[in-house]
């Protein structure tokens, strides 16, 4: 019944979209729409085959057990997005480095980079989010997900999302802010599919068995409420037409810079951060087997950082023409919020207190951890770039990128790993993974790469910037810009060799999981093992 | 029931919890953001300034949809080396009429916000075809197909509105003519004394090399070419609008 | 009091601030009082208790 209600309305979207093909004002929305059109009429017929008509006799649905099927569903497709984040960006760093691998006008650098920033942020990161949230909000309620069926919808709603944004910004349909290009349809529809989370989310706390609502909640109640803040003040925009791709912001110039930089400091703040902090407040404690370090300083942790974390946008547009105000508030809020990121990730290295030799036999724990280590590591660099005399010399340069890619790939990456390898035997009801070497393998290229990236873009920024200011003892600039861009190639060129490290770690990955899921267990000498027989005997 | 019994309040309660942290992150945003609506200096008007051409516009739209901001600012700091190599430090009114701003935040090509009559059309033309013919160490990506491709903007009436609904300050006049408008400031051959007066500095005539038609080439170089050249910053005066 | 720039300014800057900042001296303290301790402890276990 459910099912059949769900079938005619994707139904009724690909006969909308097929008329918005045919009516479009400019040639973008129309094939826009045609893509939306193939990808919602693949979905009727697959829903249709598998839409039973007989009126009774429906297994019953087991209410009493968790709501798990979405949660496997988000699982793969979160390491899928994540190896096609990983890919991408490969082979826009190789663009960098040599030109000629730009394909125009579909493969060009200016396109294909918002595909990588939003399918590492949005699809990869997002879809880590939406499959954690649902786990941890069951087990810790002891409650089913709240809505029946409209997990899944969240879910599905969220990859067309995903499709939309992302075959967007190859045909050249974006609003042209980072982190916030897709046009106003496609944001209008994850307004939508967004509130849909939040009823999910929030009903599923409702119902809760459990008294108290778990810390993790909390994190992941803040960036779901945050978010669709953000993304509706945001992307407010007037369309050119009602069947056009074209629109223009609501804001302009310096209010558009401001209001873009809040959006797009905060989706750090509340989509990398405290989303993720809620995938470390429960995995954690549970690959480590003891509760949170301290539990009241988690709290603190809470309210300090959604204190702090909403003033400190400005920090991007330091020196630029933004009210001197504006940009000493949000220098001041940035140096602040150090101390709550810190306290954090004491609390949650210091979960590990007692159990430190674990991380010489588990290589997942191993990743949680190194996790919550790039986490300090990038919060303490944040702050220190958002003080402006730093910041004269690292804005516009690749600084800013190694510090980007030292959050994402070492927190964001690393914690969601750890998570995906301690969910899937659980989800799977499998005995363990396929194999913990693999995880190990994993854990040493994807560290090795990071290391290698930001290394490359600290050296490279820093000599960028030096570059662009020095003056010789006549008082000429020494350097043309062309020069300083020159200078880049070998950088360019390891940064490249550094992201392919991290590629292969999550193809390892995904061949691990891959043969867990079949229910393969490698027969392999556990973690740890081979050390022990080497100790003296006694 | 004491002060300390009641803790278990908002730990427990979720409609609180939920409330509690929209209410903490809203007020940030609003003491950060909404003052600069009321602020003075971010929103005069130097003189000088006028919304783009609708030539201009769309090849700014090209410009946006080509994802160059993530390559290039158009936000000069006010720092030595970079009024030296650049020009002038950008003005928060250079970029009132900008929807959306386009200030970057990158720069594997340089800052552009002055880039206007620094190069000839036919440079920029050679350049956007191959960037490394003119420029050997560039990584910029070829942009031979804007040359070859026809500018199409299905309703341009439709853009000036809606940019006019958002603030713009297009006049009437300049909405009915914007069709004329687009395609005259590339044709060597139009009248162009309408159009001068509607958008005085506009920088007119053909910039591809074919006057015969009007592609997204004439249209992003024209929207080049005037980058930064609206304000006359040798009658301009910093202490009455320094922000 | 007219509700322009300057008097927003001077109010979040002043009571604003003063506001938040008591605010969140409520919560720290509130979290750390003495008798918060077992029902700490006992919020931290909640992970343990199904799966």
């Amino acid at each position: 019944m459910n099912n059949s209600l769900g079938t005619a309305l994707v139904g009724l979207g690909a006969f909308l979209s097929l008329l918005g093909a045919a009516f479009a004002q400019d040639a973008a929305f129309s094939t826009h729409a045609w893509v939306i059109f193939i990808v919602l009429a693949i979905a009727t017929v697959v829903m249709l085959r598998n839409t039973k008509f007989s009126a009774a006799g429906n297994a019953p649905v087991d209410t009493s057990g968790y709501m798990d099927g979405v949660i496997r569903y988000g699982t793969v497709i979160t390491l899928f997005w994540g190896i096609v984040g990983f890919l991408v960006g490969v082979v826009i760093a190789s663009q960098l480095a040599w030109p000629e691998l730009n394909i125009e006008p579909w493969f060009n650098f200016g396109r294909m980079r918002p595909l990588h920033t939003s399918a590492v942020i949005f699809a990869f990161g997002g879809n880590a989010l939406l499959a954690t949230s649902f786990y941890v909000v069951q087990r810790t309620t002891r409650a089913r997900l709240f809505g029946g069926g409209l997990a899944w919808f969240v879910f599905w709603g969220y990859q067309l999302f995903i499709v939309m944004a992302a075959t967007g910004y190859l045909l050249g349909i974006t609003e042209g802010r980072e982190y916030a290009e897709p046009e106003w349809y496609v944001d209008l529809w994850l307004t939508v599919v967004w509130v849909a989370y939040l009823i999910v989310f929030m009903g599923t706390i409702f119902k809760r068995k459990e008294p108290h609502i778990y810390v993790a909640n909390w994190f992941y109640l803040a960036f779901i409420v945050t978010i669709a803040m953000l993304h509706i003040v945001n992307n407010l925009s007037m369309p050119v037409s009602l069947l056009g791709a074209k629109s223009y912001s609501a804001f302009s110039g310096v209010q558009d810079a401001l209001t873009q930089w809040w959006y797009g400091h905060n989706a750090v703040g509340f989509f990398l951060t405290a989303g993720f902090l809620g995938m470390m407040y429960y995995f954690v404690p549970k690959q480590a087997g003891r509760p949170v370090y301290s539990y009241r300083l988690s709290i603190i942790h809470f309210w300090a950082l959604i204190f702090l974390y909403i003033w400190a946008g400005p920090h991007h547009l330091h020196y630029t023409a933004l009210p001197d105000w504006a940009q000493t508030l949000g220098m001041v809020f940035s140096i602040m919020l150090w101390m709550p990121s810190w306290g954090g990730m004491i609390n949650g290295l210091m979960t590990l207190s007692g159990a430190w030799d674990k991380l010489r036999t588990d290589p997942i724990l191993r990743m949680l951890v190194i996790s919550v280590a790039f986490y300090g590591m990038s919060t303490f660099e944040g702050p220190m770039m958002s003080i402006k005399a730093v910041n004269s010399l690292s804005h516009y340069t690749d600084w800013t990128i190694g510090h980007v890619h030292s959050g994402a790939l070492g927190w964001v990456g690393m914690i969601s790993f750890g998570a995906i390898y301690y969910l899937t035997p659980k989800l799977w009801n499998r005995q363990r993974l396929y194999s913990l070497r693999l995880v190990n393998w994993h854990f040493w290229l994807a560290t090795l790469g990071i290391v290698v990236y930001a290394a490359v873009m600290w050296v490279s920024g820093i000599m960028q910037g030096l570059m662009w200011r020095e003056y010789d003892a006549q008082g000429y600039l020494v350097y043309s810009f062309a020069e300083s861009i020159a200078a880049m190639h070998p950088y360019y060129v390891l940064r490249m060799f550094g992201g392919l490290l991290y590629l292969a770690g999550a193809l390892v990955m995904a061949f691990n999981i891959y043969k867990t899921i079949r229910g393969d267990v490698r027969s392999e000498v556990p973690m740890g093992a081979e050390a022990e027989a080497l100790a003296p005997a006694e | 029931m004491s002060f300390i019994e009641k803790h278990a309040v908002l730990e427990k309660n979720l409609t609180l919890l939920f409330a509690a942290s929209f209410v903490v992150v809203t007020i940030g945003g609003i003491v950060e953001i909404a003052p600069l609506f009321y602020l003075q200096n971010t929103i005069e008007k130097v003189e000088g300034m006028r919304p783009y051409s609708p030539l201009e516009l769309a090849g700014r739209n090209i410009y946006v949809r080509e994802g160059c901001y993530l390559c290039h600012s158009q936000m000069i700091r006010p720092f030595t080396d970079e009024v030296e190599r650049y020009g002038h430090y950008s003005l928060a009114a250079e970029s009132m009429y900008d929807h959306p701003f386009q200030w970057g935040s990158k720069r594997p090509g340089p800052d552009l916000a002055r880039v206007g009559g620094r190069y000839s059309n036919e440079w920029h033309v050679e350049h956007l075809i191959h960037p490394q013919s003119v420029v050997p160490e560039s990584v910029m990506p070829s942009y031979s197909f804007l040359a070859t491709t026809e500018l199409k903007v299905e309703d341009v009436q439709g853009h000036l509105i809606a940019n006019r609904r958002v603030g713009v300050p297009y006049s009437d006049e300049m909405v009915e003519n914007a069709e004329a408008d687009l395609m005259d400031q590339a044709n060597p051959d139009a009248d162009w004394s309408g159009l001068e007066e509607r958008y005085p500095k506009a920088v007119l005539g053909d910039f591809d090399g074919d006057p015969t038609k009007v592609t997204e080439m004439d249209a992003l170089v024209s929207y080049l070419q005037m980058l930064g050249t609206l304000v006359d910053f040798s009658v301009y005066q910093p202490e009455e609008n320094y922000r | 009091m007219e509700l322009d720039y300057h008097n927003m300014r001077a109010f979040a800057d002043s009571w604003g601030l003063v506001f938040m900042f008591a605010v969140f001296a409520v919560v720290v303290l509130w979290t750390l009082r003495p008798g918060g301790k077992k029902s700490s402890d006992d919020a931290a276990r909640i992970p343990f208790k199904e799966d």
